[in-house]
């Protein structure tokens, strides 16, 4: 298997067993490391996190396939997530995404509700969000990146 | 009259209350020597009296559920926070953790104490990774404080998907598996985690606790109606001038929240409608807005819901089909797929609403509609599809004009 886990996970992963009561409550906490380690969740990665969890390697492609917000694909282009929920169409989230149809260096993604309402229109870059936005604001914080 | 509350926002407008130093200094961790006044059943008792009814939208009495969980059992028991605010319209978890976040770790401590848990686990959705790093942070402080000394509290993150709120999909997310939720028992009984007796609860539930129980149920209950005691930190999002949390006593007018908190709607338009709880409650017309007030069973009478208390306000300008489709995206989108009529009702009702809002539909469609929503009412194993079906009635029921002009 060409994945394994960097020492400072497997550390993490030793502490967090003894936090629940069975190994197979790891299974999301090990998928998000595997992301963040690799960029994305490789099939050795779903092998060894069977093997962590003491789980069928198929559920945990089971549950690596439910959630939204893990890939099992590369991703290349810098991820822009675009709330496109109520409160943000109301104020405006479909402008922001058809400014930023216009860049092609940047994955435009339509998300549901990200719980940024009363700050709409929102968008999610890594793990921050940017609130109120503007289209200017939208091209500050990408000139940023 | 709008009578400031501060129940659990008290501490929102102090700077950096977040550390545990200020926090402490404005009275944080008080309660748990107070709370050895009593034995767990007696706090049990505190809840039950003091009326506090769950904030996470279902808003089921808080004291009942905890009196489930077995004192005396052999297996420990768990307390599971529910942090996976994921309904459109309401964010208002995320200012307690944030700003308040040893509000919340006092009430797990006070929680687990009168249920006999000693391991707590705070489910937080996987886009609030960074304010799961300002309530880690807290955690941590209080872990050298001595604070947790026979508890164990572990945040765990949500991965994107809507569903893990309801609280069986959150503990199958818990163990490890997809959210799907789980059938529901014929009598009352505590949530079972890895078959362990466990109690969920959400954050601004919890986050309560600390008050009562250093002032007492009477205290809680002279906020709010008889049968809505204390406070709910509403939301405002949308068409008006100042939108975000402010904590209010339920009860209130809705027009005088809206107006006093809000600013009134933006850009002086007049109001056409407001979905009052989060997206899964139905849509009033601005009339009904005028006469309702801001508690669960005034918000039932008129057929619709007080939910989480995120209101999502509309002016005059928009357009009530494309808003019903936005929202059959969303629950198309989110529906775990484990029953066939939430499964298949809500992309066919997408479908129906792209077709009438481009001018394609007949009205045929209206009734199928209709026909869909009645075929998801309750026929599903949990509240998703029930609630999407009574969305869709509340859109036709209120608006039907518009619906009718389109076709």
């Amino acid at each position: 298997m060409s994945f394994t886990f960097t020492p400072e996970n497997i550390k993490t992963i030793a502490k967090l067993k003894t936090r629940y009561p069975k190994p197979q409550a790891l299974s999301l906490p090990c998928l998000w490391m595997a992301q963040y380690q690799e960029g994305f969740i490789s099939i050795d990665a779903i092998d060894v996190i069977a093997e962590v969890t003491e789980t069928p390697a198929m559920e945990i492609y089971r549950v690596a396939t439910f959630y939204s917000m893990f890939h099992l694909q590369p991703i290349t282009k810098k991820r822009v997530m675009v709330c496109k929920t109520l409160s943000c169409k109301l104020c405006g989230s479909e402008e922001i995404l058809a400014h930023l149809s216009k860049r092609e260096d940047v994955l435009v993604e339509e998300v549901e509700c990200l719980g940024s309402c009363g700050s709409a229109p929102v968008m999610q870059i890594d793990d921050l969000y940017y609130e109120d936005l503007t289209t200017q604001k939208v091209d500050a914080v990408l000139e940023q990146l | 009259m709008m009578r400031t509350c501060q129940i659990v926002s008290q501490k929102f407008a102090i700077e950096d209350a977040h550390t545990l130093s200020i926090a402490q200094e404005h009275g944080a961790y008080d309660t748990l020597a107070k709370c050895q006044e009593f034995t767990p059943l007696e706090m049990i008792q505190i809840i039950k009296e003091s009326g506090l009814r769950g904030k996470g939208g279902g808003g089921a009495p808080a004291g009942a559920k905890w009196a489930l969980m077995p004192q005396d059992s052999e297996q420990s028991s768990v307390l599971v926070v529910n942090c996976d605010e994921s309904e459109p319209g309401t964010f208002k978890d995320r200012q307690i953790i944030t700003k308040d976040p040893h509000l919340l770790i006092e009430g797990i401590l006070l929680t687990c104490y009168a249920i006999k848990a000693q391991d707590a686990y705070v489910y937080i959705r996987g886009e609030y990774f960074q304010f799961q790093k300002v309530l880690q942070r807290a955690i941590d402080e209080a872990e050298e404080a001595g604070f947790l000394k026979n508890i164990n509290i572990t945040l765990h993150r949500g991965a994107g998907a809507y569903i893990c709120g309801e609280k069986s999909a959150l503990l199958e997310s818990l163990e490890g598996k997809r959210g799907h939720p789980r059938l529901k028992p014929k009598q009352p009984e505590p949530e079972w985690y890895f078959g362990q007796p466990t109690l969920v609860n959400n954050v601004e539930t919890i986050a309560s606790v600390p008050f009562i129980i250093q002032n007492g149920a009477e205290a809680y209950r002279a906020f709010g109606t008889e049968k809505s005691p204390g406070t709910l930190l509403f939301a405002m999002s949308g068409h008006v001038q100042n939108p975000g949390v402010y904590e209010a006593e339920f009860g209130v007018s809705m027009m005088d929240y809206i107006n006093h908190y809000g600013g009134g709607i933006k850009n002086g338009k007049a109001l056409k409608a407001v979905i009052p709880g989060g997206a899964s409650t139905g849509v009033i017309t601005a009339k009904e807005a005028e006469e309702v007030t801001l508690d669960y069973e005034a918000l039932r009478s008129m057929g619709s819901a007080l939910g989480t208390g995120g209101m999502i306000v509309m002016d005059e300008s928009t357009c009530m089909v494309s808003v019903l489709k936005n929202l059959l995206e969303f629950y198309h989108e989110e529906s775990c797929g484990q029953c066939t009529p939430c499964r298949e009702g809500t992309g066919w009702a997408n479908t129906l609403l792209g077709k009438i809002l481009n001018k394609r539909g007949s009205s045929a469609d209206i009734n199928q509609l209709l026909e869909i929503a009645d075929t998801m009412n309750g026929k599903t194993i949990c509240v998703f599809a029930p609630a999407v079906s009574s969305v869709i009635v509340s859109f036709l029921t209120g608006f039907r004009d518009e619906f009718e002009v389109m076709v």
